[in-house]
């Protein structure tokens, strides 16, 4: 029989698929929202994408706290008697479909009068009324068209966002000053003395004047503040020349126009502010759909269900939960706190603690630790903590959460920007000189216009431009970076730290294939019954992989550490493990893990294992040892090391048993003695060292949902490119450099009029933004260039 | 008066509204989602089509 898709969410229906109105649909859930879309005319969401929809999961009483006041309140943007507004994000948001179904909303509820999607941030705006539904009932309306939102305790924090636009503003008001002002002093570039321009010319100066007043006092005040501030911190950034050559500009143009000695500079002046903005906002790429900010928050529950003493079941407010309390924990939610098990079975999936996706299997009395997800029906738990002082969140009261990164930070501007200044004070002050020796009039004339020339403009737009469209390429390649100061601090990199479970490893099921001669069935049978006994993590997984066997007790059975198993039972005495253990001695050279199987000293064949490690893992060690020192820092025990001596650089460092706040210390150790380290982990227990690195990257499955605070996000498909990218980063800074050179060039064209004293207006308004152009073209053609080389 | 002075204050007015305009426009938002309109404006006929079969079919 052909396999047929779900009509709704696209998977296969396996062999019994549920039929309705020849369709066919995977679960009974499927086919219910189908029903839905069907009775209230929107089928139509079909037609736009094909089978857009996701599965609705089970979500019996997981919403009570909804119906909270307090938690409402925080929830909602807009509280009025009658109408409630309330933005959900949904992680589900993907296509045009969806679009479309959560804008038609109404439809399938009356009382919802409107509702927006937002597709970049994957949130929907809904606005209800308040009397005769609620907040509560919107949600589960949500949940039961699969788009169940995500609501963690992030949302419960107080005070709306605020988004700041004030770059727009500003960038708006440069350009209108900039376009206009150059509009008004053209004619002047022209002028040959007409007796109608000259007696117009004082309308146009002033009209500029006044054009520019807003372009200094407000577009540029950032780079007066950033001046003043370097300046009290003993610092000559690279705002303290741009703030000078602006203030420069302005003060000599006004004195020019005042006494009528020439048309000033307001042209060069609107240009340069503008350009700087353009840099500025350029730089600035933004992710809706990622947060590089996220902490244990964003991934825990508002409220829980607690049982009271009369066995009452209460929703409560996560903080609220003291020790000693007893809390329901369903099917599919997280445990908030540390706690033991009292009642139900318990297979907690940690993968958002470790990273590891296999769950855990507790019984009555075991320990639970925050963060934890069950995946088995309902248990009961006490709390032993309250959610702060649990182990897990008790990571985030260390310092290094509270630092900016960007503080310690000298970045490649300001490192150069130090010695043009004193340079440029320099020449200015011996050409002053020099000309109060020979013509002292031209004196205070070429102070101002070395110092107007000089203005480092193309200087401050090298990085920039730069960095924002590598930003942009490396956007496009799935790797996502927070700013541009990560791209820099990953160019100067020079250990490279990797977190082992759900890092360097798939959370992917593993898997096995047989490479060589069939097993015959009693072979087969041998070989399960053998990986049952070895606690090894290979044989566990293999012993997963394979099909069921009886069970059978074996003749004889030897576990040889480091190399294999051996096993005898009737007829057949087999050994796994290792190629050399086997006796097999022509394998070539192997980057996967790989267990060898021979049957009575005759050689069968290998299990090659593919998703255990990621793809490439062998290669981009291989590529990074040239350059880097290489760590492994594993919260696992050492059952892993054998395999990653094999796989990894024999360079490599590996360490086990590691704590959330003993990799925090260990990176703060090498750092201290004077690494730069790039860290790189998945998992909320990373998050420490992730923050304490220099650059932390999150590899992640899915960049749409989970991954901790970090500096970058990678997605895991690209994990093998990793080091193209901060090749990438390295070759970026030397574009930087090139571009330096460039604008340094056209500097000294610049000096040699200022010096001589020649700096007409027409001069410098060609020069300026001739050289501003010439960098961004020349940074946007080197960095396209090095993008394409990525690909 | 000569006509420049007109000219010029006509100029610099329409520059000025423009600039209300869009710093009025970034203030409602509304350049912060650029993706969704996009797409809203395509289902907008779809949307309408379909009831105007509802109804038709109702009136029918």
């Amino acid at each position: 029989m052909e396999s047929k898709t779900c009509f709704h969410c696209g998977d296969d229906c396996g062999n019994h698929p549920i039929t309705f109105q020849e369709k066919s649909f995977c679960c009974n859930g499927c086919k219910t929202v189908y029903e839905i879309f069907n009775e209230n005319d929107l089928t139509c969401y079909y037609d736009l994408q094909s089978s857009p929809g996701a599965i609705p999961k089970e979500i019996e009483g997981k919403y009570d706290f909804l119906s909270q006041d307090n938690i409402i309140e925080k929830l909602t943007e807009f509280r009025s008697d009658a109408i409630e507004i309330a933005t959900l994000y949904i992680p589900h948001i993907h296509c045009s479909s969806c679009i479309w179904i959560l804008e038609n909303l109404n439809k399938l509820n009356t009382n919802i009068s409107d509702s927006q999607v937002n597709f970049g941030k994957k949130t929907v705006r809904v606005t209800y009324n308040s009397e005769t539904t609620n907040l509560k009932s919107v949600v589960l309306l949500l949940s039961s068209i699969g788009y169940e939102p995500y609501i963690s305790l992030d949302d419960f924090k107080s005070g709306k966002q605020h988004i700041n636009r004030t770059l727009i503003y500003k960038l708006g008001v440069a350009a209108f000053g900039f376009g206009n002002i150059m509009f008004l002093s053209f004619p002047e570039y022209f002028e040959v003395n007409e007796y109608w321009l000259e007696q117009y010319k004082p309308v146009f100066r002033w009209l500029m004047f006044a054009l520019s007043l807003p372009i200094v006092f407000y577009s540029a005040q950032d780079y007066f503040i950033s001046a003043f501030k370097g300046l009290k911190a003993k610092l000559l950034n690279i705002d303290v020349p741009i703030a000078l050559g602006i203030s420069v500009l302005f003060i000599r143009s006004t004195i020019e126009i005042i006494f009528d000695l020439g048309s000033g500079f307001f042209d060069s002046l609107a240009g340069l502010v503008f350009f700087l903005l353009v840099g500025k906002f350029f730089q600035k790429k933004t992710y809706d759909f990622l947060s590089f900010e996220r902490d244990y928050k964003s991934y825990f529950p508002i409220a829980i269900t607690k049982i009271d003493k009369e066995g009452n079941e209460n929703s409560i407010q996560v903080y609220d939960i003291e020790k000693g309390d007893r809390i329901l924990i369903r099917n599919e939610e997280l445990i908030p706190v540390d706690g033991i098990l009292i009642k139900g079975n318990a297979k907690i999936d940690y993968s958002f603690v470790t990273g590891e996706s296999q769950t855990v299997s507790k019984k009555s009395g075991d320990k639970l630790f925050a963060g934890g997800k069950q995946t088995n029906g309902v248990i009961e738990m006490e709390a032993l903590k309250s959610v702060e002082q649990s182990y897990l969140t008790q990571l985030w009261s260390n310092d290094v959460f509270n630092k900016n990164k960007e503080d310690g930070f000298t970045n490649i501007t300001n490192t150069i920007s130090k010695h043009f200044t004193i340079a440029i004070l320099t020449i200015s002050i011996i050409a002053t000189v020099f000309w109060l020796i020979t013509d002292s009039t031209k004196a205070m004339n070429v102070f101002t216009a070395v110092l107007i020339i000089a203005c480092p403009c193309a200087i401050a737009l090298s990085a920039p431009f730069t960095f924002g469209n590598l930003l942009r390429i490396f956007g496009k390649q799935k790797f996502y970076v927070k700013n541009a100061s990560v791209i820099e601090q990953l160019a100067q990199i020079n250990t490279v730290i990797f977190d082992k479970t759900g890092t360097i490893t798939s959370n992917k099921e593993s898997n096995a294939l047989y490479d060589g001669e069939i097993l015959s069935d009693s072979e087969n049978l041998v070989l399960k019954n053998s990986l049952r006994g070895s606690n090894h993590p290979l044989s566990r997984t293999l012993y997963n992989v394979l099909q069921e066997n009886n069970i059978v007790t074996l003749d004889a059975f030897e576990e040889h550490i480091g190399k294999g198993i051996e096993a005898k039972h009737n007829a057949v005495n087999m050994k796994i493990g290792s190629a050399s253990f086997v006796g097999n001695t022509n394998d070539s050279a192997i980057l996967n893990t790989t267990v060898h199987i021979s049957s009575n000293n005759v050689y069968k064949g290998k299990f090659t294992f593919y998703n255990s490690y990621r793809k490439g893992v062998s290669k981009l060690f291989n590529q990074l040892k040239q350059r880097f020192d290489l760590v492994i820092l594993s919260g696992d025990n050492e059952g892993e090391r054998e395999n990653l001596k094999k796989l990894l650089p024999a360079k490599t460092k590996l360490i086990f048993n590691q704590k959330p706040e003993d990799k925090l210390d260990f990176i703060k150790y090498h750092q201290s003695e004077g690494a730069k380290v790039l860290m790189i982990g998945d998992g909320l227990n990373d998050a420490g060292a992730l923050a304490q690195s220099d650059v932390g990257i999150a590899i992640s499955e899915d960049v749409n949902v989970f991954s901790p605070a970090c500096d970058a996000i990678l997605d895991a498909t690209k994990f093998e490119a990793l080091y193209a990218y901060i090749t990438a980063s390295k070759s970026a800074i030397k574009i930087i450099k090139w571009s330096f050179v460039l604008s340094f060039i056209y500097n000294v064209i610049g000096l040699f009029f200022a010096v001589t004293g020649q700096l007409e207006p027409v001069v410098a308004a060609i020069l300026m933004p001739l050289s501003s152009i010439s960098i961004v073209v020349f940074t946007t053609i080197a960095t396209n260039i090095l993008g394409r080389q990525l690909e | 008066m000569s006509v420049i002075y007109i000219l010029l204050s006509v100029s610099v007015v329409v520059g000025v509204t423009f600039l209300v305009i869009f710093l009025l426009a970034v203030r409602s938002g509304q350049y912060d989602d650029d993706y969704t309109p996009s797409v809203r404006m395509l289902f907008e006929d779809e949307l309408v089509k379909e009831n105007n079969t509802s109804k038709q079919t109702k009136t029918d």
